[in-house]
């Protein structure tokens, strides 16, 4: 009785969430898996058939291409980089707070907002070309934006967006290391750089994955700058799996789109060491 | 550590955190400006015109034109403010409504299946956008919800992350403190009421932050879901006001950014206790 009661509970506050997410989520893509295999009208099964046509596709290669290209670049630099000004600021004593709160701040601030900053920097007429000219005494009239330096320049704002955020990600794994190690070290003589490599990154190695795997999430999102500043059809070199999708919406082109979704849904599973990742956070201790 | 090493460690984060403050002091000022001293300095970036940008952290005087012009002659504006709040606030409340109760359940039973679907919820928020994007669309035109705002709410309402972010918090709350509500007679729904929500806060907070954060800026959602301009939210139609009125858009792009900027600050200290009870899980 107090079994099924109990269980009546669960239900009951599992079902709401449970509800939508099968409506919004599970069910399109089970639809959307479905649809992988049929043709173009949604009558037939083609088998593997639009699976062979989207990778054979020079856009999607290309966007595959790019996107692979901007996480190999992005990722170790944003990883590397929030640990080093995590540890910083974990260190800091004056005015620890101030720095925290400034290096998360680019975090809330819309993309839409800071783009006009980022035009004055970057167009034609802007404050890089500018400073450049000054150095070296040529005209500079580089359209930063709008050529193949607009992959750096996605780079610089995916970092300057997200640093902050994984800082604090990185912080609060550092807040959970015990004093006493280091204490202990400090009395076998270990010296800064010994507890930095014996104690501090072994103990962050479970903070890792949660970082890891959320600056993939973002890489995606890198699509609302990409978008802002060089619009639909950008320098190909920044032309990613989101813009790609973007251009086959407009078509409604929906075998390629659900294709191209099954493939990223495998490469989710697959690349971001998620079964591994899956397995340690889903279980209680 | 030597006073040196530590001086110089102050120094790089200074220069980092002007990295940040630069670019904003860069806005707030040309947002500050007269009109006609704006043009002059930022004729090109506005893409009305091409001039030399003449960069600038100080106006040469203050001026509220641009501010006044924006609050009381662009009506556009309002209509894209108001449509960014209906687009927002719905689906946090709704995420809340939900989110909770499942993040209780994930947190405080077990029950068979629990680590697969757990698991699925994770796997969920990690997918972009874009694998949802036709199968959504598929929905929301056959619900005849496509150009509504319900088109962003709903959607949004089921997102896992907020879920995610929730039972990691509701999963740091002692023991003890929910042994003595059983003690006291309390039932499971009291002690999610009574204790839970009160104990696990900062991760409701941390969630209602960042889904604050990224519903305001959306832009993948609308481009795919609102054709109809008049529904657009700020985030979509910013890039535009510069056509309609070049004068505004740096102070448009100021009121756009106070909303998330406020509530993180606001925020600021359960975000942190959130992010470490979903940051440091082994």
């Amino acid at each position: 009785m107090a079994q099924n009661r109990k269980r009546m509970l669960i239900g009951l506050f599992l079902a709401p969430s449970l509800c939508g997410v099968l409506v919004f989520q599970l069910l399109p893509f089970v639809d959307v898996w479905h649809r992988s295999f049929l043709d173009a009208m949604g009558r037939s099964f083609v088998g593997m058939e639009n699976y062979k046509m989207v990778w054979g596709n020079e856009a999607f290669r290309m966007a595959t291409r790019n996107t692979l290209h901007f996480l190999a670049v992005a990722i170790p630099m944003l990883v590397a980089g929030s640990l080093v000004l995590a540890l910083l600021v974990y260190r800091s004593r004056a005015g620890q707070h101030i720095f925290k709160s400034s290096l998360v701040l680019p975090m809330a601030i819309p993309a839409a907002a800071m783009v006009l900053v980022w035009r004055i920097l970057f167009c034609p007429d802007g404050f890089l070309n500018q400073i450049l000219t000054q150095m070296t005494g040529e005209v500079w009239e580089i359209d930063w934006v709008h050529k193949t330096t607009a992959f750096p320049i996605l780079v610089i704002t995916y970092l300057w967006k997200n640093s902050g955020y994984n800082m604090m990600l990185w912080l609060a794994g550092l807040s959970a290391i015990p004093e006493s190690l280091y204490d202990a070290a400090q009395v076998d003589g270990a010296g800064e750089l010994t507890q930095l490599c014996y104690i501090t990154l072994p103990c962050l190695r479970g903070t890792m994955g949660l970082v890891f795997v959320l600056s993939v999430v973002n890489c995606f999102r890198v699509y609302r700058e990409a978008y802002l500043l060089a619009g639909s059809y950008p320098d190909l070199s920044i032309y990613m799996i989101p813009h790609l999708f973007s251009h086959w919406f407009l078509t409604l082109d929906i075998q390629k789109m659900s294709t191209t979704a099954v493939f990223l849904v495998l490469a989710a599973i697959a690349v971001g060491g998620f079964p591994m990742y899956m397995g340690r956070i889903g279980r209680r201790e | 550590m030597g006073r040196k090493a530590r001086k110089r460690e102050t120094v790089i984060l200074v220069l980092v955190s002007l990295l940040v403050w630069l670019p904003l002091l860069l806005m707030l000022t040309a947002s500050l400006m007269p009109e006609d001293e704006l043009l002059w300095r930022y004729l090109s970036p506005l893409g009305i015109g091409k001039a030399p940008v003449r960069v600038t952290l100080l106006p040469s005087y203050l001026s509220l034109e641009a501010f006044i012009e924006l609050l009381f002659r662009s009506p556009g504006f309002f209509v894209m403010f108001w449509n960014s709040c209906i687009q927002t606030f719905p689906l946090l409340l709704g995420q809340l409504l939900v989110g909770a109760p499942a993040a209780w359940a994930f947190a405080r039973f077990s029950f068979p299946g629990r680590r697969w679907l757990f698991g699925l919820y994770i796997l969920l928020m990690v997918l972009p956008f874009q694998v949802m994007q036709v199968s959504n669309y598929l929905v929301l035109y056959r619900l005849g919800l496509l150009d509504s705002h319900l088109a962003l709410i709903l959607p949004g309402i089921w997102s896992t992350f907020p879920v995610f972010i929730m039972t990691r918090s509701f999963e740091a709350v002692p023991k003890a403190f929910l042994e003595a509500a059983y003690l006291d007679g309390a039932g499971e729904l009291k002690a999610f009421f009574l204790v839970g929500i009160p104990t696990g806060y900062p991760g409701i907070v941390t969630a209602l932050v960042l889904g604050f954060i990224d519903a305001w800026n959306a832009l993948e959602q609308p481009i795919a879901y609102l054709k109809d301009m008049r529904r657009w939210p700020l985030s979509l139609y910013l890039p535009d006001i510069v056509q309609d009125k070049a004068a505004v858009a740096f102070v448009a792009g100021m009121v756009v950014m106070m909303p998330p900027v406020l509530l993180y600050l606001n925020g600021e200290s359960e975000l942190e206790q959130g992010v470490v009870a979903f940051g440091v899980k082994e």
